[in-house]
């Protein structure tokens, strides 16, 4: 029999969970209504957002639940629109459906970048994903067709082909935006309450215990390093489409690709869903409110990151979680 | 005659690559920790060198001697105060906060000198060469150069496998959880570790200070360099390292005498290719 005060947890617990769905389910009306109140800055403003949510779900499956470290995703950013570009450019596919293929086909390099980098375990993994992002850039920047190493603008015919007029190209933009933020979400969510959810949970809490219980880790971090480049990919597509102009150097940035979406989902908290939402929300309002001060910000936003790993390296969502807050995304199995 | 040329500015350069190897190699052989703000740090080193011939007016010599103690003192606190706090088993700690300095390094750099290229220069030392023929002519610089780091290398290995100091450090890399019941203090052993791998930092970037021009956001590159260079020769070989920043600086002047656009990705590729061909390096002492 529960004592009294667990009950009393439980119903706090309960009441808890519910504010957040009550939260979540706002926040869900709101993006998937902002056009019709949002601006077309702050439209754009959310596309970016939305954006970096899906790179950072993406990152956090890998390295939060497989543990591996890659500061190297920006190569599958930049192949994304990479191949974007070359799709909707050189071949009669229509934009939208370049999208979706230019993912696929980086989905495709991502299987014998795999085959090397997994050569390198634990921080030489980390800096051979890097070293192999930078190949890519320099090997993008050797193609005089897609304007080499100062880069190109998508022709404009291409962008008016998506819609008519300009609102019509921005409404469509936006929902692509939302469907890949939605998508990355309820993928690893769904993923993580499958049978391969508990492999790579338990690969998470000990790769010695997992395999000794039979999970194939080689196989299974495998299998999630192609599915988050192909992500990474389709977002990478979309944020050149949305950018309108593509160079190595924007394609291929470690500071942004990799950077920024390491401190979001680190700062949000690692190995949770929650986390990147989180980390997203305070990266662009930190970055909104400190938009003047250029470097600055940037000095801060690095502090911010050592300082979560020195006072709580599970971040915001994983020192709540640790207070007994209740998820919103229920992954864990639990025996009553 | 014109790619001997080549070959031996490639293998000079390696000699620089080699020492920017040393310091990465020598953290992570004693505390299994990467430092991806590595190169920010060779950055930094050049700036200082700067900041003691250009602002101070000190004589390089000098300000080399000055950079190097200022940048062992400031690794062996660096490592008390913020390092060891986040080193244990799990890796993402130690990457995330030096990826966190490195960005914050680049920002420091740029809002204090700009993003200008510079250079120290270093009097006709700079230009003066030995001619052997029409063809083939070694800088002076770029040889003292080598044969620098040649010389820290050797006394890099003479600390490790000659010295107290070195076997203090052999064992702490092989087993940090016993060494303290020996008696020795980790933290310490591990901030020893940082200095001298932060002074082998200062030799390279005060000598990339006069070899090249620099600017802020060149650090990550010179780390990626010292990671490929470190993979080549194989880990826990510190000869071997230096042979990898040589294969390494080899295979960036011959892609570069190809075409300017392929130095880099030369370099790169001849450490892919070590790598599928031979993953643990090619001369790897190491097992596991």
């Amino acid at each position: 029999m529960k004592s009294l005060s667990q009950t009393a947890m439980d119903r706090q617990s309960k009441v808890q969970r519910l504010a957040l769905i009550g939260v979540a389910i706002i926040g869900f009306v709101a993006l998937a209504s902002a056009p019709l109140w949002a601006g077309r800055a702050d439209l754009r403003l959310l596309m970016e957002a939305l954006s970096f949510l899906a790179l950072a779900q993406m990152w956090n499956l890998l390295a939060g639940y497989t543990g591996l470290i890659s500061v190297g995703q920006q190569a599958y950013v930049g192949l994304g629109g990479y191949f974007f570009f070359a799709l909707a450019m050189f071949t009669a596919v229509p934009v939208l459906l370049a999208i979706p293929l230019a993912a696929l086909a980086a989905g495709l390099v991502a299987i014998p970048t795999a085959w090397i980098a997994f050569r390198l375990q634990g921080a030489y993994f980390a800096i051979g994903t890097w070293v192999i992002a930078e190949v890519f850039r320099l090997i993008a920047a050797q193609f005089p067709a897609l304007g080499g190493g100062s880069g190109i603008s998508l022709p404009v015919a291409l962008v008016r082909s998506i819609a008519s007029s300009r609102s019509g190209i921005e409404l469509v933009m936006y929902y692509m935006a939302f469907f890949i933020a939605l998508t990355s979400i309820l993928s690893v969510w769904v993923l993580l309450r499958s049978r391969w959810g508990l492999a790579l949970t338990a690969i998470r809490d000990s790769e010695p215990a997992a395999a000794s219980l039979g999970v194939n880790i080689r196989r299974v971090k495998f299998m999630v390093y192609v599915g988050t480049a192909v992500g990474t990919a389709l977002t990478g597509a979309f944020i050149f489409l949305q950018k309108l102009r593509i160079t190595p150097e924007a394609a291929f940035s470690v500071t942004e690709w990799s950077a920024f979406v390491i401190f979001i989902v680190v700062i949000g908290g690692l190995g949770t869903i929650e986390g990147p939402i989180i980390g997203v929300i305070l990266f662009f309002l930190l970055r909104d409110l400190a938009a003047d001060l250029g470097t600055w910000y940037l000095i801060g936003l690095g502090a911010l990151a050592i300082a979560v790993m020195l006072i709580d390296r599970r971040g915001i969502w994983g020192a709540f979680k640790a207070r007994g807050f209740p998820n919103l995304f229920v992954t864990q199995r639990t025996l009553n | 005659m014109e790619w001997i040329n080549v070959i031996v500015q490639g293998i000079l350069l390696g000699g620089l690559y080699a020492l920017f190897a040393a310091g990465l190699s020598l953290m992570f052989g004693v505390m299994r920790f990467i430092n991806i703000a590595h190169g920010d740090f060779i950055v930094v080193a050049a700036y200082l060198l700067l900041v003691m011939v250009m602002t101070l007016g000190l004589p390089p010599v000098v300000g080399i001697g000055m950079v190097v103690i200022l940048m062992s003192a400031v690794g062996y606190l660096g490592q008390r105060i913020l390092l060891n706090r986040v080193l244990d088993e799990d890796i993402l700690p130690p990457v995330l906060v030096t990826f966190g300095l490195s960005i914050i390094i680049q920002n420091s750099l740029l809002e204090a000198f700009s993003a200008d290229s510079q250079r120290v220069p270093s009097g006709n030392f700079a230009t003066a060469s030995l001619t052997f023929n029409d063809e083939l002519a070694i800088g002076v610089l770029p040889l003292a150069m080598f044969l620098a780091a040649v010389g820290v290398i050797g006394v890099l290995q003479f600390i490790f496998f000659r010295t107290a100091l070195g076997r203090l450090l052999r064992a702490t890399s092989d087993d940090p959880e016993i060494i303290p019941l020996m008696g020795a203090n980790n933290s310490h052993v591990f901030a020893i570790a940082t200095a001298l791998a932060s002074a082998v930092v200062a030799v390279a970037g005060t000598m990339l200070a006069m070899k090249t021009n620099f600017d802020p956001t060149i650090g990550p590159s010179r780390l990626l360099f010292a990671f490929e260079a470190v993979i080549i020769g194989g880990m826990g070989n510190i000869w071997g390292t230096l042979a990898g920043g040589i294969i390494l600086g080899v295979a960036q002047t011959i892609g570069a005498q190809i075409d300017a656009g392929y130095q880099i990705l030369a370099g790169h590729l001849a450490f892919l290719a070590v790598l599928i061909v031979r993953p643990m390096g090619l001369f790897a002492k190491a097992k596991g």
